[in-house]
């Protein structure tokens, strides 16, 4: 996740032009060109309902135990296999994939709710801006995974946890965006005639800026559910965040390491979850940005 | 470029301000009483007490604010609960290895990346250069403990190449840099990959440029061209992201410090979470977010003192 936060940091501090939302049908005729976005829309599709569905299509309950079978390789039985207490990894794997979802839709509202207000705020009002923008680059003093650690630790473990601290760590990321976003739209001529004709601040705002943040948050948004649910899987991982013997991703790969030398493959298949997830909002978010905004790309 | 350093120097210790004030709230981020959360649920009244007035619980959060930091400013980072010692002692004690593993990690760092990204874009287009791009691309998305848990296995377990985890002394022995090969490998992956993609992007920009079609016009040997004007030109924005990057390593070390059973802050800090050590929680948070802040400063200083074009404003 060291790398993960670096795209992110440059992203946000670009001066981003935001563009016209093209039509809607002009949109899906192009999303649907993408192949890589469809394939990241596809892998999304199938883990949301995996998730939602998981207890009716899970073979087995993701508690009961099986010590006879302890560390199963894949079979017709067990797909994946079972854990070192005889679990079905397969089911598991789905109960699991409602963690790190609620994590990153969590952690992602949360910080683009905020965020969005901060940097609406910062940009729109400029007396505000300094102080809001010198708490922004207090956060992102801390490097990478630090201050999520910092504050799950001081949060205790669990979902909600999770979710605060990793939602708090993305605020910085939407706030610069939307700043220099608000930053470019308030001098445009649209803005500045809305103005001249005596429209309101909070008219401007919702009319004419806010409408126009919607695609560029967008896709802003879908790249970060992916450094979500990998942070979360992180945290998890190191023993801060859900705790075994919840199916987190993140908690599956933290005990399966004790067995790595024997059992690979009860590290193998939660990694390879985390992964799909992770790509596919990668994919998703690309596709979106060449979508919606072709000038966003860097 | 005096000016700019200095604008960066006044800034510093407004950032290193709010670092310590966050830090501080760490403490006050804990659900319910800390002091309670700290002794346990069944602990006496007293033992409550006692904990809350060794940590200045009882008194106002300004005043608590500033007898924290004035205890920092002179180098008492408090105690751990655990092990009694100073926290800068558990501090210390542990730095020197991360320092060393993100040493050695940022010494491979460019030395893979920079050959690989050149390789790429020379056959730009062909096999070669997808398959590095496609490397990298899981270089990036991978997650780190997957990474760790890969080279453990396969370089560990599989191969023998390497110890599997634990620290063998210092990286100038021979058992030291052996048990520091896949710790600073696991660290410099994601590194190594965004490095990769950027130098190929640099040299692609570069080998369009007029200068490189006459260089190949009057005949150089490409080896040459590669390196002495592609290579040589591209690598400014490559020095950036590299600094960037070693930065961003030092957040690399929890996951690696913890896989590896590295000894080093990494590894403190989440252990101190878990035992829910407080003061080593602050203590090692702090340290680390400081020596990042410093390290970025350096580097952007560098980079300005690098090329005379850049102004900041």
């Amino acid at each position: 996740m060291n790398v993960a936060a670096a795209p992110a940091r440059m992203g946000a501090g670009a001066q981003v032009e935001p563009a016209v939302v093209p039509r809607r049908q002009e949109f899906v005729r192009r999303f649907v060109r993408n192949r890589a976005g469809l394939l990241g829309l596809a892998i999304i599709a199938v883990l949301v309902a995996l998730a939602a569905l998981a207890d009716v299509i899970a073979p087995y309950d993701w508690r009961s135990q099986d010590i006879v079978r302890r560390f199963a390789v894949p079979s017709p039985q067990h797909w994946l296999g079972t854990d070192e207490l005889g679990r079905d990894i397969f089911s598991r794997i789905l109960f699991g994939g409602r963690y790190s979802l609620t994590i990153g839709v969590g952690a992602v509202l949360l910080s683009f709710v905020v965020g969005t207000l901060v940097g609406i705020v910062a940009g729109f009002y400029r007396r505000l801006d300094g102080l809001l923008m010198r708490v922004v680059d207090v956060m992102l003093a801390f490097p990478g995974i630090l201050l999520a650690i910092a504050l799950v630790g001081a949060l205790g473990p669990g979902l909600s946890s999770v979710i605060i601290a990793i939602g708090t760590t993305e605020i910085p990321g939407f706030a610069r965006l939307n700043r220099s976003m608000v930053l470019s739209l308030r001098e445009r001529e649209f803005v500045v005639a809305a103005r001249v004709v005596g429209a309101s601040d909070a008219s401007i705002l919702l009319r004419h800026v806010l409408l126009n943040l919607v695609s560029p948050l967008l896709v802003f948004a879908s790249l970060r559910m992916s450094t979500a649910i990998l942070v979360g899987a992180t945290l998890s991982f190191l023993g801060l965040g859900i705790q075994p013997p919840e199916p987190e991703w993140g908690a599956m790969v933290s005990t399966a390491r004790q067995y790595i030398a024997t059992a690979p493959h009860t590290f193998a298949y939660p990694t390879l979850a985390i992964f799909a997830a992770v790509v596919a909002f990668n994919l998703l978010g690309d596709a979106l940005r060449d979508t919606l905004d072709p000038t966003l790309r860097h | 470029m005096t000016q700019y350093v200095l604008r960066r120097l006044v800034v510093l210790p407004i950032v290193l301000f709010g670092v310590s004030v966050l830090v501080f709230m760490v403490l006050h981020l804990v659900p319910g009483n800390p002091a309670q959360v700290i002794a346990g649920p069944d602990a006496p009244p007293e033992t409550v007490a006692q904990i809350e007035r060794e940590l200045g619980l009882d008194r106002p959060l300004p005043e608590q604010y500033a007898r924290y930091i004035g205890r920092v400013l002179q180098g008492d980072l408090g105690r751990s609960l655990r092990s009694r010692r100073p926290v800068l002692d558990d501090v210390m004690d542990a730095l020197p290895n991360t320092l060393q593993l993100t040493l050695v990690a940022a010494i491979i760092t460019p030395l893979i990346a920079i050959p690989l990204g050149v390789i790429a874009a020379a056959r730009r287009g062909t096999r070669v250069d997808r398959g590095l791009m496609l490397l990298s691309m899981l270089g990036i998305t991978v997650p780190v403990f997957a990474i760790a848990l890969g080279f453990m296995w396969s370089f560990g377990y599989q191969l023998r190449w390497f110890p599997i985890s634990g620290y063998g002394g210092p990286i100038w022995t021979f058992d030291g840099l052996r048990s520091v090969a896949l710790p600073a490998l696991t660290l410099a992956v994601g590194a190594v990959a965004a490095l990769a993609r950027l130098t190929r992007s640099a040299m692609l920009e570069v080998l369009n440029q007029d200068f490189v079609r006459t260089a190949r016009a009057k005949g150089l040997r490409e080896r040459v061209v590669l390196a002495r004007h592609g290579l040589a030109n591209a690598l400014l924005p490559v020095i950036t992201v590299l600094g960037l990057q070693i930065a961003l390593l030092l957040s690399g070390a929890f996951v690696t410090e913890t896989v590896f059973a590295w000894p080093g802050v990494g590894r403190l800090a989440v252990f101190a979470i878990q035992g829910r050590d407080f003061p080593l929680v602050q203590g090692t948070v702090l340290v680390i977010a400081v020596l990042f802040v410093l390290v970025n400063l350096v580097v952007d200083v560098m980079y300005a003192y690098v090329d005379p074009r850049i102004h900041y404003q």
